[in-house]
């Protein structure tokens, strides 16, 4: 039981980490298919994997509904709403063009796509004002900061401050870029050490186990 | 330059295949082109439309490609005037017919320009030349089969062969140009595991404190005292794919879930942990059962801890943020790989009151979560989470490695700047050359 549930899944996280790793410095023609190979399985996988998604949506929904949970009528809406664009979408053969589905589509999840994101407007400028409060030295200096870069990236500020748009690509160009790749630095090495734990077994937690000494 | 020439032949101007090219016994063309450098200045070569190649031209597989190109290296010309040209001519047959590849002027396409590393390159002279012939007859080149090529010379009315070249293209099973990426690959997987093993004999490693992670207790304590469940999203991360930047941040997001459920499982909090991606909901089911065995609360874990919303970006936003306004959790986590949606889950958490700690590698928006949360791992920290909230050796002696990797590329860095500063003011292109082992090739 432990080897189907530990040491398999150990042995293929081994054996396709460092045939990935390697598939980077190979250029082969092999080494490009095994790697289209890989992503058909991913496919694949991720389209099973949506059998799980699904059943898990409805068990949380139907309990819900079930012992009238607050909010329970949500879960009647969602049904509804999966229903109806399933049945339209078999319905439509898959086609989207001049159909009901397609219809559906372009008109409720797009509009209610396009709704949330147009939210993020509002939420900038919130986010905006309690962070650009100058009540501490590096408020302050990221007000300023965000003033110049904003104020630079319009024909208005230009106009009223000649230069600014210069002061602004510094500030964007070398302190703001200096800090990104400071940041992917940190990140890359982390990324790599964190490949060699997976590959290598030391890190195991994403199994579902408990890490032990024996790597 | 002439004193080489063996092999090569004076041509007329229409012929170009190799039965046709008068071919002088090797001495002969010796004599004659020695004769001409030593009795006629360069000068007087450009004059009189005179181009003269050397024998050294050579046709080779592309070494470290995946086949289907052949290149092909040749010296200059004595002299290069505006109106020289070369031209490059490929068969698949020794004998013909030849077809026309390219023609450029004669002043292009120097070796020394050629984006490549110094460990590949031969030593550089600066007159010699280089192209790359990657097709036939506008057909990509079949690899294992022989062609056969040709440099042509051409200058006012004077026209030179080199001799029918050959070479056959061949896929290849390393990549050289990448040989400093792997064997940095190589030494810090090795410092990596070598810090692993350090730590399991020394493990009073010391770990700066990372306030995100400390508050990890504060904020699970905070939805116990109020009754409150936490929130932990895992991020919009798929792991459906090895070229996903998304991968590791997911990862590492399951792995802190891990310890959070753990600790809400001691406590007896309610935990909801609502997916985008149906396979990292399967991981996480896992991780979070085995949580609270360890915790010994197998009794307290319920299958619909972790639970499926959309893999569309927006409805799962949505979905969350109606979660978090009806239910009010005490307590959000923000880990993993995050994209446009940060925000809008971030501010709707501020809106609730909700203690919010982030943690994400998506550079883009590190911004919207230091703004609108409480506290936020900021890059490689979330890596480092694991190992500081677990204090297991293994984990705390990668943060050593890291450490080691971090300090190379720091001194690599300093030292870069200033040689190649120095190099620049006093023309000392050695130094620029010297760290093309810090740059990526492709």
């Amino acid at each position: 039981m432990l080897f189907w549930q530990r040491t398999l899944p150990v042995l293929i996280t081994f054996v396709f980490g460092i045939a990935l790793v390697l598939q980077y410095y190979v250029p082969h023609p092999a080494s490009e298919n095994f790697l289209q190979e890989i992503s058909v399985w991913n496919q694949i996988i991720a389209g099973f994997a949506i059998v799980l998604g699904v059943g898990s949506l409805l068990s949380t929904h139907y309990l819900k509904i079930k012992h009238q949970e607050s909010g329970w009528g949500y879960s009647g809406v969602l049904f509804v709403s999966m229903f109806v664009m399933f049945g339209a979408g078999l319905w439509a053969e898959g086609k989207a063009e001049g159909t009901v589905f397609g219809w559906l589509y372009d008109y409720v999840l797009v509009a209610l796509q396009g709704t949330m994101f147009s939210l993020l407007a509002f939420f900038v400028a919130s986010a905006a004002y309690r962070a650009f409060r100058a009540r501490t030295l590096e408020a302050t200096i990221l007000l300023s900061a965000a003033v110049i870069v904003m104020a630079g990236r319009v024909p208005l500020g230009e106009y009223l401050l000649p230069g600014i748009g210069q002061i602004s690509d510094w500030i964007m160009n070398v302190p703001n870029t200096a800090a990104q790749r400071g940041l992917l630095i940190g990140v890359s090495l982390g990324g790599i050490a964190i490949s060699v734990k997976i590959i290598f077994g030391i890190e195991r937690a994403y199994l579902g186990g408990r890490q032990d000494d024996s790597a | 330059m002439g004193l080489g020439m063996k092999g090569w032949g004076l041509a007329s101007r229409a012929e170009n295949t190799p039965e046709k090219t008068r071919r002088f016994p090797s001495w002969w063309v010796q004599i004659i082109i020695t004769l001409h450098v030593i009795s006629f200045p360069c000068r007087s070569f450009a004059l009189d439309g005179m181009v003269v190649l050397t024998v050294e031209a050579v046709a080779f597989d592309m070494p470290g490609d995946g086949g289907g190109s052949i290149g092909l290296r040749w010296d200059g010309l004595l002299e290069e005037t505006a109106e020289a040209r070369y031209q490059i001519f490929l068969s698949d047959r020794a004998e013909g017919e030849f077809h026309l590849v390219v023609t450029f002027p004669a002043k292009t396409h120097y070796e020394k320009d050629r984006p490549a590393p110094w460990w590949l390159m031969r030593a550089q002279r600066p007159h010699t030349h280089f192209f790359q012939v990657s097709a036939y007859a506008e057909a990509a080149l079949v690899d294992g089969t022989e062609y056969f090529l040709k440099v042509v010379a051409l200058a006012g009315k004077t026209r030179i062969e080199s001799p029918v070249l050959s070479a056959t293209p061949q896929a290849n099973w390393f990549h050289w140009a990448k040989l400093n990426n792997f064997l940095f690959m190589l030494a810090f997987s090795a410092g990596v595991l070598f810090s692993i093993r350090y730590a399991r004999t020394n493990p009073n490693i010391f770990l700066r404190r990372i306030p995100g992670i400390d508050a990890v207790e504060e904020a699970v304590g905070r939805a116990t005292e109020m009754g409150r469940p936490i929130l932990y999203l895992t991020g919009s991360g798929e792991l459906t794919g090895s070229g996903d930047a998304s991968n590791l941040s997911t990862i590492a997001a399951t792995v802190i879930l891990g310890e959070v459920a753990k600790r809400a499982a001691v406590y007896g909090t309610e935990i909801k942990v609502p997916h985008r991606s149906a396979i990292v909901m399967a991981i996480s089911q896992e991780i979070v059962r085995e949580a609270y065995l360890t915790a010994g609360r197998p009794d307290a874990y319920s299958e619909d801890i972790n639970f499926f919303i959309a893999a569309d970006q927006f409805a799962y936003t949505a979905a969350v943020d109606g979660i978090m306004l009806r239910e009010r959790p005490a307590a959000n986590f923000f880990i993993g790989y995050y994209f446009a949606e940060s925000l809008l889950l971030a501010e709707t958490g501020v809106s609730t009151g909700a203690i919010q700690i982030a943690g994400t590698d998506a550079e883009h928006q590190l911004p919207f979560f230091i703004t609108s949360c409480d506290y936020t791992l900021i890059g490689e920290e979330l890596y480092a989470a694991s190992a500081y909230l677990s204090r297991d050796p293994a984990l705390v002696g990668t943060l050593r490695g890291q450490d080691l990797g971090k300090g190379f590329l720091l001194v690599g860095l300093v030292l870069g700047v200033l040689l190649i500063t120095v190099g620049v003011l006093f023309g000392l292109p050695i130094f620029e050359t010297a760290f093309q082992v810090f740059h990526d090739f492709r």
